[in-house]
């Protein structure tokens, strides 16, 4: 299959590891990526909290590039899944609103694209028994719990993804690779978001909250599809009751025996790779 | 003139807040409230009662991490998320200090980013919001460890039509 694809800032970045990971999967996979013809910032949290209009005319910007492929376009940051996904309803039910956008853009806005992220893709148009299949090098003893955060799942009708107080996607994908999912009640609390940079003792405390109940459900690491909940988790967590974290895709590239891992593995804070070591798994 | 509760209801131009019976569930399950100064069921009261300088003075609006939590689970669909934007929007818009100024600087720095590269350059960002926020030496190690690893690069590629984002920027000033 083929698909547009918006890496966002992020994947450049601080989530260059989830950038590189989901090119590498989806490759081996067989979805191929055309990335959105010169794509701009969706404007994150800091337009929707500070300018409504400009919090959709960013975003709109973005799908306009990308309605022109006409294909569905993957967002896998889940920050810029909510914008695309906000603009979207927002385009679609408001009328007027979509004039003034679209005049404030300079271009038309048609609708009708999917923007999906990768654990919707790989989840319902790969399928687990392709993946398993893919699956060369089982993660037996990984213990992970499936963090989704805020951002893929709220609110429900504008994000119209998975179960929204128990959502089971990334889940599947990780018992698909042969890793001991754990159950915990945590998967779709906050991290703190962007606060981590202007107040980050307030983030301090939701991670260590977030790694304390992850332990508590006996888990080894966590396992993220975010690069905001990722650098939260990863960065802000204190030493006494971190532990790693994992972008689902790193997991599905290790596991599909993909070259790559262990430079991803080096960039993390928390270094993943003693866990694996004794896990043989690296 | 419109009452306060009026000028919130018209940009939310959702479900109008007056529809929450104060359940709490929203405050129940807001991963902030501990360090909110009025939680977000409080500041509907408050919008009703037309206090609107402690409101838009409150450190509560910049407190809130847009998690939609509270908008999920009301049982009446009042969208206090939107409503924290909304009045974090009034609040700039009528030119007061922000009560937690770090919070504002830091967006302000990340949308100066944009309108500079169209794409955010994490440590160019962090750089405009450490002038802004004097906050010189916190993160500092981190952000050398993740330069030299090579997360962070200063020359991240831009995008190319730079004079559409800086209409976008232009046409949606207040
Ligand atoms: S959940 Fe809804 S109805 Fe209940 S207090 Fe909050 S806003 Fe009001
Ligand atoms: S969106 Fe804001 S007010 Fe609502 S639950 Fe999340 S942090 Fe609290």
């Amino acid at each position: 299959m083929k698909v547009s694809y918006y890496p966002g800032c992020s994947l450049h970045a601080t989530g260059k590891e989830y950038g590189q990971s989901v090119r590498a999967v989806s490759k081996a996979l067989g979805i191929e990526l055309k990335e959105v013809d010169d794509w701009s910032c969706c404007g994150a949290t800091s337009a929707h909290s500070t300018n409504f209009k400009l919090s959709i005319a960013l975003p709109a910007r973005d799908l306009i590039a990308a309605e022109r492929d006409a294909m569905d376009v993957m967002v896998p940051c889940a920050a810029c899944f909510n914008r695309f996904k906000t603009a979207q309803h927002y385009l679609d039910k408001d009328k007027a609103l979509r004039s003034e956008i679209e005049s404030i853009v300079g271009a038309r806005y048609q609708g009708g694209i999917r923007v999906r992220n990768p654990l919707d893709i790989v989840s319902n148009d790969v399928g687990l028994d392709t993946l398993a299949g893919k699956a060369v090098r089982k993660l037996t003893g990984l213990k992970p719990v499936s963090y989704y955060g805020c951002l893929l799942l709220r609110p429900p009708e504008v994000c119209e993804f998975d179960d929204y107080e128990n959502p089971v996607l990334m889940d599947g994908i990780l018992g698909a690779l042969g890793a001991d999912v754990r159950s915990w009640s945590y998967k779709t609390d906050c991290c703190g978001g962007s606060l981590t940079i202007s107040k980050t003792g307030i983030v301090v405390k939701m991670v260590d909250k977030l790694m304390t109940m992850a332990r508590e459900a006996e888990a080894n690491c966590l396992v993220t599809a975010c690069p905001v909940c990722m650098a939260n988790l990863d960065m802000r967590a204190s030493e006494h009751v971190r532990l790693p974290v994992f972008y689902f895709t790193e997991l599905m590239a290790l596991a599909m025996g993909l070259e790559g891992p262990e430079g991803w593995f080096k960039l993390h804070n928390i270094d993943p790779r003693p866990l694996l070591a004794g896990l043989g798994l690296v | 003139m419109k009452t306060f509760l009026e000028e919130v209801n018209e940009m939310i131009g959702g479900v109008p807040i007056q529809r929450c019976y104060h359940c709490r569930k929203c405050t129940a399950g807001c991963p902030l409230a501990f360090a909110m100064e009025y939680n977000p069921n409080r500041v509907i009261k408050m919008i009703q009662m037309g206090m609107k300088e402690e409101v838009l003075g409150s450190s509560t609006i910049w407190m809130c991490a847009s998690c939609e939590t509270c908008v999920t689970r009301c049982p009446n669909q009042v969208d206090i998320a939107r409503m924290m934007d909304a009045l974090r929007q009034m609040s700039i818009e009528s030119g007061r200090p922000a009560k937690e100024a770090n919070v504002l600087k830091f967006h302000n720095a990340f949308l100066a980013n944009i309108r500079l590269g169209g794409r955010i350059n994490e440590p160019i960002m962090m750089v405009q919001y450490k002038l802004a926020s004097g906050d010189l030496f916190s993160d500092m190690a981190m952000g050398v460890g993740m330069f030299m690893k090579g997360k962070l690069s200063l020359l991240s590629p831009r995008t190319r039509d730079m004079k559409a984002v800086r209409d976008i920027f232009a046409k949606t000033k207040p």
